[in-house]
């Protein structure tokens, strides 16, 4: 058969095309091909941003140092993505291996190589760099006692970094002044699990996507911030889109809002009023939907004082001091005492007259603040009831509707059919919230008024219903919360302020009995504000960029650069942390060292170090045992006066009883003691050691010369193991059981409490639960549900006034419901700062862009960060669209484009700047203000006014 | 303040001093120099995308006087005066939105300034009002083999880059049946809202963009103006170029009677 003119012309062009190149193609691509796949080697690891915790796949290549990673996957096996990613997680392969890696040590130098604060950076050694924090941390404790050494911590250390770095702090230093930038980002999510359930972290699971019929998102923009989480709502609303609903609840129009059947646009900070409406209308209009059984069982109602302040500083304070005619005061200037003033006294304005009346106060009244407090007392379910009478649906309309174009009746009607959702019988519903919610000056009450509506329709833990936090960083569940990282906590829900856990901690730790500093309030807001009041003279950024997330940064970043203290920052990248510091360490990024992550559902993930590190890189585990082999049981462990009074015991002589000597160093009670070396060798040969780095235990082919001039030739036990099984000891047994070190290795992650190996994936009810199970046979109460949390179980009793008997009677296992009211921010827009400023992320960058600003892929899809305006609101000041403005608040301004057409459309009073651009460095303008019950940050409102630059 | 966000300038000496050199070389075009650059460059390029407002590229080669006016005033840098070497007619402005993109500024400053009619202000002025989206420099289109949202990825930075975003791309959702919980988020450009400015072509995140910017000639099919869409109204618009039929196949271009008087013509051979 003759060929076709079509086909001699096809099978020519390709001949040709292999004559061209000279081969004979399949053969030896396929032998091409076969080689290089060989040379691969594919490991598993957890993404390295969010809270949602996506499974990926390393592929690594080369021998020795040269060994890198050339790939990535989303992990097919992965429940939570089952082998996709987001942009984010697309570009994991390329987030270590920026031009501008920090490889070795620098410190800030005159010529002569002394420190000079106000020296340049230069190189310097491993070696030298300890000395100087050691004569810093000594200079530091000698001033000031075990509270004028500050960390400020990571909600993305890996587990064991954060156990490490809490040891030696806490056990070593006996310094409590220790707190991560999760507190920023889901502090008041905690004190809402700790004051509604006694335990933290969320009772439900991803599931409850597929499982639910409503999503509810408050304060939450999942499609930017969760994007494959939302990608499985998305899922959820295409397989059944008649009956499933999204509803999204925002203070300006986003990503999110594209899906949403409905989407309501409040006034920042109304939410609170929005929960309370909600269930004012269960409560008054709906009684039929309360399942009184579900209460009777298992819920309790309790109210706190409401005049708890902002969480700023209080008059009195040193560095307002001294207060001037002319309103300033201290080292703040007039202007931004007219907001700091409110910490003090404020007036109950026209807005929260009506929702404070049930409280005692109404409109006009002077409201003198206390300082935030996590008191509170059980009420009677007619005082709830009285605290919801004035959430009508036309005072909360008015109140609450956040978008001036929009009219009152189409408000009304949203906030009808919302509640409508929540009421619905058989409706499963979910709401889920992120920063909205927890960076709040009422965070921890918005938190909980969502439990009270979910508990009134029973409408919590169970699959596919409960309200629930999604945490933003990918290990502030793990890490932070888990490992307790925080100024005030332990492991496993511990506190520092209870002495059977400090006494079980030391026990643990083999610590002397009384070591441990039981005053815990020095949080990341207080530790800047303890720099700038000279108390904390030593201070440690790790893992995060304290300098740059912090709002109100001028003033910390003044006190850090202009007195007299000593600023370590440890990083992949140099931030803004770095420019402000006095010492530079150059840390191992995420895949160069062994790590584990806890994300939003409970999950643990662990992974197994792919490369080394480049350059002189060590991990943030590496550099806290190291710098724990520089002080000694004499150094720390002697009598110490806080400045509240409160004394700390010489704990020596206890050490040298239990067969410590005054010489003996902290490394070698808190790493490197015989428990460690004897359980936990190294095992070269065996899963999941072999054929692995460990740069750690065994040192590494960089033969980095490590803090005492030596090449490290690693510590010869498996300290990662070490660490991750004496963290999980303090959990087992308690609801926060982890499986072992060696399991994780193998899987994709468990869901704690992981009990005879198995993970839980609905807390607190008894078809899924064994504690649940376990408290609910024991009370003995008939329910399918156990709140079985152990913290603040015993309550006083009184009215939503107060306390009005003392005597304590225990809530065992029950939930409870708050009446919390609506309050104002301390800053609102006015006749001069006329806009609300809100900040947060974009899908493309990660936090303060470290990492994803150095991915060209990501720099180019969003070089800058933008201010997010109305066009009629920019119109009004004369602002063109990609035009540069000013936003200025009473705190600091800076200059950057606006942008009115894009992603982000907030209504005419609101603008969106988000923070990840160093260049558009957004926390200058920001306010300090915290709930003052949790002491996170509140990014998401102060007043701007916004102008042509 | 970093040099990003430095409030725009007066006319750098560097750029001053291409843009003169690009205009020199287009003088020279005219002057009868640079003959070789001349010969392989100032054919019309039929992927080269222009200024908003640019009329049709045989009309706009012969119209522009290469005076770089318009380039001179965009505030982004976006467009270039051709120079040898750039593969396109010398001297002629444009622009490669990988490098930088058309920012669809309000006010369109590169069009009024044109003063020989290569760019036609009417052409983006609605009621009396310049409407940069009403400009048509090309189109965006999308290889879904290599746009990673098609794979699952969540990615859509497109979208999300798109100056009239939910209008010119939407996103279209899909189940992903492989992973049985997930959706595809993907994007789709619409034609009669894209203006081709370039945005997600600047944006994608693939080593060479998956979602790239044509112009309307080369990236847009047509219809004929025969059917209309029974279902639209507004497709009725497209009546305005409907004329008189007049058809012509292989089997009926003979003159009917010229057919017939063929005879038979082999119609029984076999």
């Amino acid at each position: 058969m003759s060929l076709s003119r079509r086909e001699f012309l096809k099978s020519s062009a390709a001949a040709s095309a292999a004559a061209a190149i000279g081969m004979s193609v399949p053969a030896e691509l396929e032998a091409a091909a076969t080689k290089a796949e060989k040379s691969w080697r594919w490991d598993k690891a957890a993404c390295r941003f969010c809270g949602t915790g996506c499974g990926i796949m390393l592929a690594t290549t080369g021998d020795g140092k040269d060994r890198k990673i050339v790939a990535v996957k989303g992990d097919p096996a992965a429940p939570v993505n089952r082998g996709l990613n987001c942009i984010k997680g697309y570009f994991n392969a390329k987030i270590m291996y920026g031009a501008d890696r920090l490889t070795e040590p620098l410190l800030r130098m005159n010529d002569k190589g002394e420190f000079d604060k106000h020296g340049k950076f230069a190189p310097i050694s491993w070696e030298r760099a300890y000395d100087e924090m050691e004569k810093n941390i000594r200079k530091a404790l000698k001033e000031k006692g075990p509270e004028g050494v500050a960390v400020f911590a990571s909600g993305q250390y890996t587990i064991m970094e954060g156990y490490a770095a809490q040891k030696m702090m806490k056990g070593g230093f006996r310094s409590n002044a220790f707190d991560p930038n999760a507190r920023h980002c889901m502090a008041s999510a905690v004190v809402g699990f700790y004051q509604t359930f006694g335990i933290d972290e969320p009772s439900g699971c991803y599931d409850d996507i597929e499982l639910t019929d409503t999503i509810v998102t408050w304060g939450s923009n999942m499609a930017e911030m969760h994007p494959i989480l939302w990608s499985r709502v998305t899922d959820r609303k295409l397989s059944d889109p008649d009956n499933v609903k999204i509803v999204n609840i925002q203070t300006y129009t986003h990503r999110t809002c594209d899906l949403g059947d409905f989407n309501i646009i409040f006034r920042p900070n109304t939410d609170l009023a929005l929960w309370n409406y909600l269930a004012r209308e269960i409560v008054y209009n709906h009684p039929e939907a309360i399942d009184w059984d579900f209460i009777k069982k298992n819920i309790i109602f309790a109210a706190g004082p409401v005049n708890i302040g902002y969480g700023f500083r209080r008059a009195g304070e040193k560095s307002l001091l001294p207060v001037r005619e002319d309103g300033s005061a201290g080292k703040y200037d007039a202007k931004e005492m007219q907001t700091y003033n409110k910490e003090m006294q404020k007036i109950v304005s026209e807005l929260e007259g009506p929702a404070l009346e049930p409280y005692g106060y109404k409109a006009g009244d002077v409201m003198h603040n206390t300082p935030g407090t996590l008191k509170h007392h059980e009420i009677t379910f007619e005082d709830y009831k009285k605290s919801l009478a004035p959430y009508t649906l036309e005072y909360t309309a008015e109140l609450c509707k956040g978008d001036p174009d929009e009219s009152l009746d189409s408000f009304k009607k949203k906030l009808q059919d919302l509640a409508a959702l929540y009421v619905e019988d058989g409706r499963k519903i979910v709401s889920f919230w992120t920063m909205g919610m927890n960076q709040h000056t009422r965070g921890t009450w918005d938190n909980t008024l969502a439990y009270n509506v979910h508990f009134l329709v029973n409408k919590q833990s169970r699959p596919g219903a409960g309200a629930y936090s999604l945490t933003g960083q990918p290990s502030a569940c793990g890490t932070a919360r888990e490992v307790g990282t925080f100024a005030h906590r332990l492991p496993a829900d511990m506190m520092v302020k209870n002495p059977k856990h400090r006494a079980k901690v030391e026990k643990e730790w083999q610590i002397p009995a009384g070591t441990l500093n039981p005053v815990g309030n020095q949080h990341i807001m207080k530790i800047h504000r303890d720099i700038e009041d000279g108390v904390v003279k030593f201070a440690w950024v790790n893992v995060c960029n304290a300098y740059q997330d912090s709002a109100n940064a001028k003033h910390w970043i003044k006190a850090a650069r202009e007195m007299d203290n000593f600023i370590v920052t440890s990083d992949g990248y140099p931030g803004i942390s770095s420019m402000v510091s006095d010492l530079i360490l150059p840390s191992a990024m995420i895949y160069e060292k062994w790590g584990a992550y806890g994300n939003a559902e409970r999950r643990s993930q662990h992974w197994r170090q792919q490369v080394l590190p480049v350059g002189h890189a060590m991990s943030d585990t590496w550099q806290w045992v190291e710098l724990s082999k520089r002080f000694t049981v004499d150094d720390l462990w002697g009598p110490y006066t806080l400045r509240n009074g409160k004394k700390l015991a010489d704990v020596r002589g206890e050490a040298v009883k239990m067969g410590y000597s005054g010489d003996t160093t902290m490394y070698e009670i808190l790493f490197e003691n015989e428990r460690a070396k004897k359980k936990y060798p190294l095992a070269l040969d065996q899963f999941p050691q072999q054929g692995y780095d460990n740069s750690e235990c065994i040192g590494d082919a960089r033969n980095v010369v490590g803090t005492d001039g030596k090449v490290f030739k690693g510590y010869g036990f498996m300290i990662h193991q070490y660490l991750w099984e004496e963290y999980a000891s303090f959990g087992r047994g308690h609801g926060h059981d982890l499986a072992d070190f060696v399991t994780y290795q193998k899987v994709r992650g468990l869901r704690w409490p992981v009990v005879n190996g198995k993970e839980t994936a609905w807390r607190f009810n008894v078809d899924f639960d064994p504690y649940a199970l376990k408290h609910a046979t024991e009370n003995g109460r008939g329910s399918q549900y156990a709140f079985y949390g152990p913290l603040a179980k015993a309550l006083p009793f009184g009215n939503l006034t107060g306390v009005t008997d003392k005597k304590k009677k225990s809530l065992k296992d029950k939930a409870k419901i708050f009446a919390r009211p609506y309050m104002d921010p301390p800053e609102m827009p006015d006749a001069e700062y006329d806009l609300w400023l809100c900040t947060g992320r974009v899908l493309e960058h990660w936090h303060s862009g470290t990492m994803t600003m150095r991915v060209p892929e990501l720099y180019r899809a969003v070089p800058e960060a933008l201010v997010y305006m109305n066009p009629d609101a920019a119109k009004e000041r004369g602002l063109k669209d990609g035009g540069l403005c000013w936003v200025e608040s009473r705190r600091g301004k800076v200059r950057a484009r606006v942008e009115t057409r894009g992603r982000n459309r907030p209504p005419k009073p609101l603008v969106f700047v988000p923070w990840f651009d160093e260049r558009v460095f957004i926390n200058k303008v920001t306010l300090d203000q915290t709930c003052p019950m949790s002491k996170q940050t509140d990014y998401k409102k102060c007043a701007v006014k916004i102008y042509k630059a | 303040m970093s040099n990003h966000l430095k409030a725009k300038k007066p006319l750098g000496d560097r750029r001053k001093f291409l843009l003169n050199m690009a205009r020199g070389a287009g003088y020279a075009v005219i002057g009868g120099f640079v003959w070789s650059a001349y010969l392989d460059e100032a054919k019309a390029s039929p992927l080269v995308l222009r200024p908003p407002a640019a009329i049709n590229e045989s009309d706009f080669l012969k119209t522009c006087i290469k005076c770089g006016l318009c380039v001179e005033a965009c505030p982004y840098d976006t467009l270039k005066l051709a120079q040898p070497g750039d593969h396109k007619p010398i001297g002629t402005p444009f622009f490669t939105p990988r490098d930088i993109a058309c920012y669809m500024c309000e006010d369109i400053p590169c069009v009024p300034v044109c003063p020989s009619g290569a760019l036609d202000e009417s052409s983006v002025t609605v009621k009396g009002q310049l409407d940069i989206n009403t400009a048509e420099m090309g189109l965006a289109v999308i290889d879904e083999n290599s746009c990673i949202a098609f794979w699952g990825i969540q990615c859509d930075a497109c979208y999300r880059a798109c100056p009239i975003l939910g209008k010119a791309i939407t996103i279209e959702y899909d189940k992903n049946e492989r992973t049985g919980k997930h959706a595809f988020l993907k994007p789709v450009v619409h034609a009669d809202a894209c203006t081709g400015c370039g945005m997600c072509e600047h944006a994608c995140v693939t080593e060479k963009p998956a979602i790239f910017i044509l112009p309307r000639e080369v990236a847009m099919g047509k219809a004929g103006s025969h059917y209309i869409k029974g279902w639209d109204k507004k497709d009725e618009a497209r009546l305005k170029d409907a004329h008189a039929i007049h058809t012509t196949t292989k089997i009926s271009k003979r003159k009917a009677v010229d057919k017939l008087n063929r005879g038979l013509e082999g119609l029984l051979d076999e």
